[in-house]
Parts: C-alpha cells; structure tokens; sequence
C-alpha cells in the first residue's frame, strides 16, 4: 500500500502511517502471550514448508503426483517417514506440496473476501441512504446461504478446479467485512476530523480512502487472522468432496478423500493429512484469539 | 406493539431473501458451463430433437419468464428431474432429508449435552485444570476437520474395538429380519412408535458415531459461548446475593447463573443446528450415511445439476425459517433486541 502525499507540510499525517505505529505496538503486546506466539512460530514454518516444498520433500516428483507402483501403502519407514500412499508415492513429499494450495487457500480467501467487502462496507456506512439499503440487504441474502454450500454450489457450477473453489469460498465471505466495515464506518462518520474534512469540502471517496479505510483496517486485519483456519478448513472440506486441487496433483484435502478408501490398509495415509490440516487451523484460531485480545481487553477477561 | 411489528417486519426481510436466495440458485444454475440440452438427450442427439428439448425445457424463453416459470414450480414442491436417473427430485429429498435431519438432531443433543454443562463448569471453576482442559478442547474441535475425525472414529471404535458399526443407517440382518415401517422417515422415531426394539438399538449404535462427529464443531462454540457468559454473569450482585443466602453451587451455576447466560449460547447453536445440515455432507460421505449431503456429493461427480441447485436451495430455505425463528424467540425473550 503505497502512502498518499499530496498534503501540505504542517497538516496532520496520512492515517495509514499512523497505523503502522499501532502495528508496532501490537506486535510488542503479542510477544507476551506465549500460546500466540508459538502458534505464530508453527505457522512460519508451515509457511516456509510450502514455500520451499520442492526442496524440501524427499521426492519431489513423486510429490507432485508420478506413480511408484513398487511400494503401494507403504508403513512409515526410513526412505518414507510417512509411510507411502496408495500409488506408494511418499506421503511426507506429497503432503510438503500439498501445502502449497492448502494453506494458500485461507490466505487467498481472505484477502479476497478483505479486499471485496471492506470497501463496499465503507460506501455502504459512509453514503448511506439507498446504497447502504442496496449493499447490505445483497449482504443478507449471501449470508442466508450456509457458507459451505454455496460454496460447493457455485465450486460446482463453475466447475472443479483450486482457482474456482478458492472464488467460491470466497464469494461466501465477503458479507462479513461489509458488515464489519460499515458498523466502524458508522461511527467513524460522526468522528471530528472526518466532518471536518467534509465541511472542507474533500469528495466522499477521498475521504474513504484516506480516512476511513485505513481506521476500518485494523479490525478487519483482526477478523482476516481469525477467519484464516476457518477458510482453511472449508477447502480443505471443498477439496475432499472433488471441487478443488484435481488428482494427481496434492492437496490436504483430495488426499483425504482418496485415503479414506484405504482406511484398512494404511491409516496412515489418512492420518497424516488430517493432522497438518487440525495442527495449522489451529495455530490460525489461536493466533486470532490472541490477535483480537489485545484489540479488545474485555474479550480476554470473559472469552 | 413493537413486538408485532418487528415480527412483521422480520418475516418482510425473510421473503425479501428468499426472493434474493432463488435468484441466486437460479443464477447458479444458468452458470453451469455444461450444456443442459446435452444432458437430458445425450450428447449426440440429432439437432431437431436437440431443439425440441430446449422448448421442452423452457431454455427458448427469456431469462425472466424462466426464472418465474422455475419458482412457480418450486413453491408447488417440482423441483424437477435429476438428469441422471429421470426419477423427480422431490421424491429422493424425501427419502434424504429426514434422514440428515434425524442425524443433525442426535448430535444436537450431544452439542447441548458436552457444550454446555462443560462452558458452565469452565466458567465455575475459571483458570483451574478444567478450565484448561475445555478452552483446549474447545480451540481442537472448532479447529477439528469433521471429515477427518469421522475417519479417525472409524478407525479406532469400528476397526481397532469393534464396538460399533462402519456406516449406513441401519444393518442388512435388522432391514431384513425385523424391517422399518416407514412412517416419519426418523427411523429412531418409527422405530419407537413400532415397539420394534432391536431395529431401534441397531439405529441408535449407527448413528452414534457420525452425530458425534458432528457435534463437535458445535461443542467448541457452545463451550466458548456458555464460559464467556457465564464469567460475566457470575460477577454480577445477584449471584453474590445467593452465595450469602447460603444457597448451593448447583442451584446457583446450573440453575440462577445459567438462566441468564443461556441466551446467546441458544443463539448460536440454533444457528449451528443449520450449519450442521451443511456439515452433515462432509461426515455423510465418510459413514455412507444415506442423507441430503451424500445425494448431494454424488450428484456433484455425476454433474447432475438439477439435484445440487434442488439440495442448496431446500437447505437455505431451512437456514432462513430457522434464522427467522431465532431473531422472533430472541425478542420474546428480550425485549431489548426490539430496540435495534
């Protein structure tokens, strides 16, 4: 995001350095909430599994989905620490990258959901009138679905593939930082320095933009490190049922799927899968848990 | 007064979204990249049968008269034909929903059953081992992939102990020797109503390891959502008074502090009651439970697209009622709500 300066020297600064500064702060506050932090830590290094994957993963070509019909379900052993699947390709390089699309799935939802719903909170909460009736009743209607399965409806209609299930997820989760960004934005409204700008006549979108937006970030920051888990289990859930990463290529969730019809012959083979999926929605959840006490005291001392 | 006309003006906002709810699924439908006509002839019909199912089907009309043509048809229960087996809609969803539901509704009580006594205790007892103990459990089971979980149980109640069935709804030699009479579709409930007994045990030993597979999400919420009311509730003067008024721990968590708290934990786990039915599919699938979620999948693979547009809506219309449902109760019970 780049900083806007177009003002002149003397005016206050742009609202977007200023949220650096509590980002800074936050940060220090994080450091002391251990459970956090180590879900943090856990989360850097499934980060940098995927990243480097194909480095990492033993064998990577069997990784990205080439058949090795000599060691069929496989139990954990030395040349696999993991075990084999049931085309007795290594399960930890399969499930190396199989990250990649797992866990940027979460990422890619959610900032797609950020970048379609805060905006459009904030013209709803700023303009309000009939464009705020317009924008929030479509809000209703797309949270009236369960998320799931409009997800899988609309993965369904636009056929299987990871981009269309990480769109579909996606249009599911937007309503909810309209909402969010329009609750701050209404309040916002009423705040001194924005009727200041308006009485000094800055046009409605520039005032969004400079004013509004950067304020409505930080919760949405907050709600976007709470929601990753959850996104991260609706595709993996996507993924199991068909509609994401199509075979032989690996995801979490198609590995699963396949597993489960080998259940007998190699549990672990459904195992392993299931536990990178419950370990990084996990650390996600409780990351935001700790992410959002520091934002709002009242919700450690009750929640 | 004001309660009248929130309850009217809450049932206005349910019809507005369910108006918006079948545009969508129409819209949806009218998205599938697969050619309609291609999947009711077959893929090499000559073009004038190929023009005959497109009027048959309505595909020559305008977008407009499609859509009310659609929902004239689905408010009269014909949601029209899976392309795949020809046989109506309507009949499978008869068959399948009662049967997702009867699975949503054990594990309903197991959510109640777990959560709450378990978020009441938490808060009781607060920073003490159980306390611990149920923050952890509840982060596991809101972080749990139930797909997952389903197959874990199976691998260790089914394959390592034995204990309980694999799957299915109920066993071959009970369908056989002492059958169901269908009346409900709830086989627990037919069951009962029948006095047949050992098809009644047989039901309930399939259906405990799937519903509490899906209660575990639930479990999590609840369990959160009951402690976090509870400390607030227990730090009021109230519950002070009671303690000096010599009354006991039971009467004062399970009884007093509970009434007040129970509120916004009701709230969210009749909104989990739906996002069960959704959730039902990922643990149908794993236990070849007969239900909505199976049908659904199944339907997905072959693209059979008329049943995964019929399966979304049935459900949403169940989210909305059940939404609308919640928000009259809540202001029956707190008439603040009114106010916002």
């Amino acid at each position: 995001m780049t900083v806007q300066r177009e003002e002149t020297p003397g005016q206050p600064r742009s609202a977007w350095s200023a949220r650096f500064l509590e980002y800074g702060l936050m940060w220090r506050a994080l450091r002391r909430d251990r459970l956090a932090l180590i879900s943090l830590v856990i989360i850097m290094i499934f980060i940098a599994g995927a990243i480097f994957a194909p480095w990492l993963a033993p064998y990577p070509d069997q990784g990205m989905g080439k058949a090795n019909l000599g060691e069929k379900l496989d139990p954990p052993s030395s040349a696999h620490p993991l075990g084999t699947d049931d085309l007795g390709r290594d399960l930890l390089s399969r499930i190396l990258l199989g990250s990649r699309p797992s866990l940027s799935i979460g990422l890619f939802v959610v900032g797609l959901a950020m970048l379609i719903g805060t905006p459009l909170g904030a013209i709803a909460g700023y303009f309000g009138g009939w464009i705020d009736q317009a924008i929030m009743r479509i809000t209703d209607i797309f949270l009236s679905f369960p998320a799931l399965l409009l997800a899988i409806t609309i993965s369904a209609a636009l056929g299987a593939s990871f981009f269309n299930a990480m769109l579909s997820i996606s249009l599911t989760w937007w309503p909810w930082y309209t909402r969010l960004a329009r609750a701050q934005t209404v309040s916002l409204k009423e705040q001194t320095f924005v009727e200041a700008s308006r009485a000094l006549g800055v046009p409605g979108f520039t005032i969004i933009r400079r004013h509004i937006i950067p304020n409505v970030l930080t919760p949405a920051l907050v709600q976007a490190t709470m929601d990753i888990g959850s996104a991260i289990l609706m595709g993996a859930a996507l993924s199991f049922v068909g509609l994401g990463v199509q075979l032989p290529k690996p995801d979490w969730g198609n590995m699963l799927n396949v597993a489960r019809l080998y259940f007998n012959d190699g549990p672990w083979f459904a195992i392993f899968p299931g536990l990178a999926i419950l370990l990084i929605a996990m650390c996600f959840n409780l990351l935001g848990d700790g992410v959002r006490d520091l934002l709002d005291p009242q919700s450690r001392r009750t929640g | 007064m004001a309660k009248a006309e929130y309850v009217i003006r809450r049932l206005l906002l349910a019809v507005l979204v369910l108006v918006g709810v079948s545009i969508i699924t129409f819209v949806i439908a009218r998205l599938v990249p697969s050619d309609p006509v291609a999947l009711y002839v077959g893929p090499r019909a000559k073009p004038e049968t190929r023009e005959a199912a497109r009027i048959k089907l309505g595909l020559d009309r305008p977008l407009y008269e499609q859509y009310l043509r659609y929902m004239g048809e689905v408010l009269r229960g014909d949601f029209g034909i899976s392309v795949r087996s020809r046989r109506p809609i309507v009949d499978d969803l008869k068959v399948f929903l009662p049967a997702t539901l009867e699975l949503v509704f054990v594990s309903m009580i197991f959510t109640v059953l777990i959560g709450i006594p378990l978020g009441v205790l938490s808060a009781a007892f607060k920073d003490g081992w159980l306390d611990h103990f149920s923050r952890v459990f509840a982060v596991v089971n809101v972080s749990m992939p139930v797909f997952w979980l389903a197959l874990l149980m199976q691998l260790l109640f089914v394959r390592q102990l034995g204990l309980l069935p694999i799957g299915g709804r109920v066993s071959r030699e009970i369908a056989i020797l002492a059958p169901i009479d269908k009346i409900t579709g709830f086989y627990l409930v037919d069951t009962a109503l029948a006095g047949n007994w050992a098809a009644f045990r047989d039901v309930l030993s399939h259906l405990i390891l799937p519903s509490i597979a899906l209660a575990t999400y639930g479990i999590g919420l609840s369990i959160r959502m009951t402690r976090a009311t509870m400390v607030e509730v227990l730090q009021q003067k109230y519950i002070t008074a009671a303690w000096a008024a010599g009354l006991t721990r039971r009467t004062v968590y399970f009884k007093l502090a509970l009434k007040n708290a129970i509120v916004p934990t009701l709230m969210v786990l009749s909104l989990n009651f739906v996002w069960q039915i959704s959730g039902a599919m990922l643990v149908e699938i794993v236990f070849l439970w007969p239900g909505l979620g199976t049908y659904l999948v199944n339907a997905i693979l072959t693209i059979d697209f008329p049943i995964v547009v019929s399966v979304a809506l049935v459900v949403t219309v169940f989210y909305v009622l059940s939404n609308l449902f919640v928000d009259v109760l809540q202001a029956m019970i707190d008439p603040r709500v009114i106010l916002e």
